[in-house]
């Protein structure tokens, strides 16, 4: 193979292989305001918290990778119902405008918390994936990479599956459409919503875990860029759809790789959140929005 | 009204120093009795305490190691000894000011050494200046220390220790002379000055030799974690080197990811690499093969004898700060003896005109414009996790 359809196929593997960090967080953040309608800007400060415990069940716990991955999922998940019952319930009924800058709240406090719990130095994941490496045509990927793709791909099926097809998620999904009929219906709503938050928080935690042991390194502020940009993937499928966030988080980490690799790596992030402007002017929904009439 | 704010913190300074004097008075009393015949008191303004007080202790252990190995050989100027009249500052620019000004009003110290820091060495730029004092600071890496932005180099102020872009200069030579590179890539972090400055220093002396930067590609230290597009950019132009002037968190990673994409020739930088936990982010193997600059290197032959000697008398092993402060000492003693006297006008004078000084950290030429010596680098090569010495690079 040439050398620019090697570098051509390269760029798209290593799009594709950030893309599904970005879906993975994103699939949290969209399930999260596709039932209760709020952006949870902490959903990356989740994710941090989520690699902190990971790191400390691998490394001081001396857990394997799988059960490591379940004991931070359980106790973010836990940390995701404590964040809902304490910051957001007591203003479930106030305008979505304190919701939003309650969650940013929410973020910063996690951030500079944690800054003060696990200090601001960078920590190692040590080595838990095999340090595999495959190259195909001289294409080069590492087992990591099939690993976050295959993790994503799994867990938004699964999460389409939990919604769509099982009674928890037919709750869910009423208490998105009416909140108050569906209280009425004899759904526990406060149940659902913290379920909600629950399996969002739960799904940063493992894309958490996951970019620790992929990139190695943890920090204190590591969720901010992460979920800013998966917030624009969630946004660019369609915020609130989860097929949405897979396929909007490919697509980021597709264009970033390929901006990159045309030689304008400082324009990246710029064209990134270009896009993203340019969606919301086009087609406000998403990619996979549908455009719902507003009753008047 | 400023004259008058000056004589009452002078007054309060001669007044908490007199209280200090009766303190620690019979300690002391030899010392200032025989000051006009048989000593020459050298300030210290270190940080002995607070945040960096690592660096102020190193530096204070091996300025007294030199003045007693140079008594124990006679002293300077055919008999005189040196003192070492230390003053806390307590890592704190502030603190700085006060006590310089207490060395050299009250002690009356012919030359001051510090600070290790570059901030709180300009604190006490003033007040030196003001006393035409002479001071080297063994290591602020800063250029504003020696040279003012305004209006040039500050006349009393010098360094031991060379400033930031120089490391490219001598990553550019060691690129084309020990590595062979024809051409390069550079890699630039392109929100942090250090990092432009050594990139620029590297491409100008580089091309200067003839070679060739085929890729300049650049990053977000902080936030960006994935490297690999910008990589594979690199790769294709297929370089002899990359020069990858930042520090370790992102050194670590982006060795790490090139090769995983199969890049397999060397990567160097500078003394931003320099932590160990370098190896545990980009891990030993996917290290190998790749440099940096730095100050000095304690397994470095040429200092084999002064870590032995301060292995001996503080029972621990010098860092870079101790190496560095040892040749500010060894600087002053030379200067006076260069100069055969002890007036710090004299002092300021044979500084000036330093010229190949045998430094435990390198030869040392004073560059009388900017008050920066010229002096030889140390190049470590990482070794299956560990850094190691490798060789000294000269400045031309």
């Amino acid at each position: 193979m040439d050398s620019i359809s090697t570098q051509i196929f390269q760029q798209i593997i290593n799009g594709l292989s950030l893309g599904s960090i970005y879906a993975l967080i994103a699939l949290g953040y969209t399930m999260v305001y596709g039932i209760i309608k709020l952006i949870n800007f902490a959903h990356g400060d989740v994710m941090m918290v989520g690699a902190y415990s990971g790191w400390f069940a691998v490394t001081v716990l001396h857990l394997p990778f799988l059960p490591a991955l379940l004991f931070s999922m359980i106790s973010c998940a836990l940390l995701g119902v404590l964040i809902e019952r304490i910051a957001y319930k007591p203003l479930r009924n106030a305008s979505r405008i304190a919701a939003l800058i309650t969650a940013i709240g929410v973020s910063l406090f996690l951030e500079y918390g944690g800054m003060i719990v696990v200090t601001a130095q960078v920590r190692t994941y040590p080595p838990v994936f095999p340090d595999t490496r495959y190259i195909l045509g001289g294409v080069y990927f590492k087992y990591g990479d099939i690993v976050m793709l295959l993790t994503a791909v799994v867990l938004m099926a699964l999460l389409h599956f939990t919604v769509q097809y099982t009674k928890v998620g037919k709750a869910m999904r009423a208490v998105s459409y009416d909140k108050d009929a569906a209280l009425l219906m004899g759904i526990n709503t406060n149940n659902i919503i913290s379920f909600t938050f629950a399996i969002g928080s739960a799904l940063a935690a493992a894309a958490g875990v996951l970019m620790g042991v992929y990139f190695n390194t943890i920090d204190p502020l590591m969720g901010i860029i992460p979920g800013l940009k998966a917030f624009v993937a969630a946004v660019l499928g369609g915020i609130g759809i989860i097929p949405g966030a897979m396929v909007g988080g490919l697509m980021l980490g597709l264009v970033e790789s390929i901006v990159s690799g045309l030689g304008a790596s400082t324009w990246r992030d710029a064209v990134a959140f270009l896009i993203l402007i340019l969606v919301l002017i086009i087609k406000p929904s998403g990619l996979f929005g549908k455009n719902v009439r507003e009753k008047v | 009204m400023k004259k008058l704010h000056k004589v009452l913190s002078l007054g309060m300074i001669a007044l908490l120093s007199a209280t200090m004097a009766v303190g620690c008075g019979a300690q002391k009393s030899a010392t200032s009795s025989s000051s006009g015949s048989g000593e020459i008191k050298i300030g210290g303004n270190l940080e002995l305490t607070g945040g960096t007080a690592m660096f102020g202790q190193a530096a204070q252990n091996a300025i007294n190691l030199a003045f007693e190995q140079i008594n124990a050989k006679g002293g300077v100027l055919g008999g005189k000894k040196l003192v070492l009249i230390a003053a806390d500052n307590k890592s704190d620019a502030g603190e700085s000011t006060s006590a310089v000004t207490k060395l050299v009003a009250q002690d009356k110290v012919v030359a001051v050494i510090g600070s290790m820091t570059s901030s709180v060495t300009l604190a006490a730029v003033p007040v030196v200046t003001d006393n035409k004092i002479p001071m080297i600071s063994p290591s602020g890496t800063n250029a504003k220390v020696t040279m003012d932005p305004a209006s040039g180099v500050r006349p009393y102020v010098f360094r031991a220790c060379f400033i930031d872009p120089f490391q490219g200069q001598v990553g550019a030579n060691f690129a084309l002379n020990t590595l062979k590179a024809k051409t390069a890539a550079v890699l630039i972090d392109q929100k942090s000055d250090y990092s432009k400055g050594l990139a620029d220093a590297f491409v100008t002396n580089f091309t200067k030799g003839n070679g060739q930067v085929v890729g300049t590609e650049q990053y977000v230290a902080g936030s960006d974690k994935d490297f690999r597009s910008i990589l594979t950019r690199i790769k294709a132009k297929n370089p002899d080197m990359v020069w990858l002037p930042g520090y370790y968190q992102e050194v670590g990673l982006i060795v790490k990811q090139a090769r995983e994409l199969g890049m397999k020739m060397p990567f160097m930088g500078g003394d931003g690499w320099d932590d160990p936990q370098l190896f545990n982010i980009g891990g030993a193997e996917a290290l190998n093969n790749t440099f940096y600059c730095d100050h000095v290197a304690t397994d470095d032959p040429g200092m084999a004898t002064f870590v032995k000697d301060y292995k001996a008398k503080f029972n621990s092993e010098p860092n870079a700060m101790a190496a560095l402060g040892y040749d500010a000492a060894n600087l002053i003693a030379k200067a006076i003896e260069d100069g055969k006297s002890a007036e710090p006008e004299k002092i300021r004078a044979a500084l000036e005109g330093m010229k190949g000084f045998k430094g435990v950290g390198g030869e040392i030429t004073i560059d009388p414009k900017t008050h920066n010596p010229e002096k030889s680098a140390v190049i470590k090569e990482n070794k299956n996790g560990k850094p190691t010495f490798l060789t000294r690079v000269a400045p031309k």
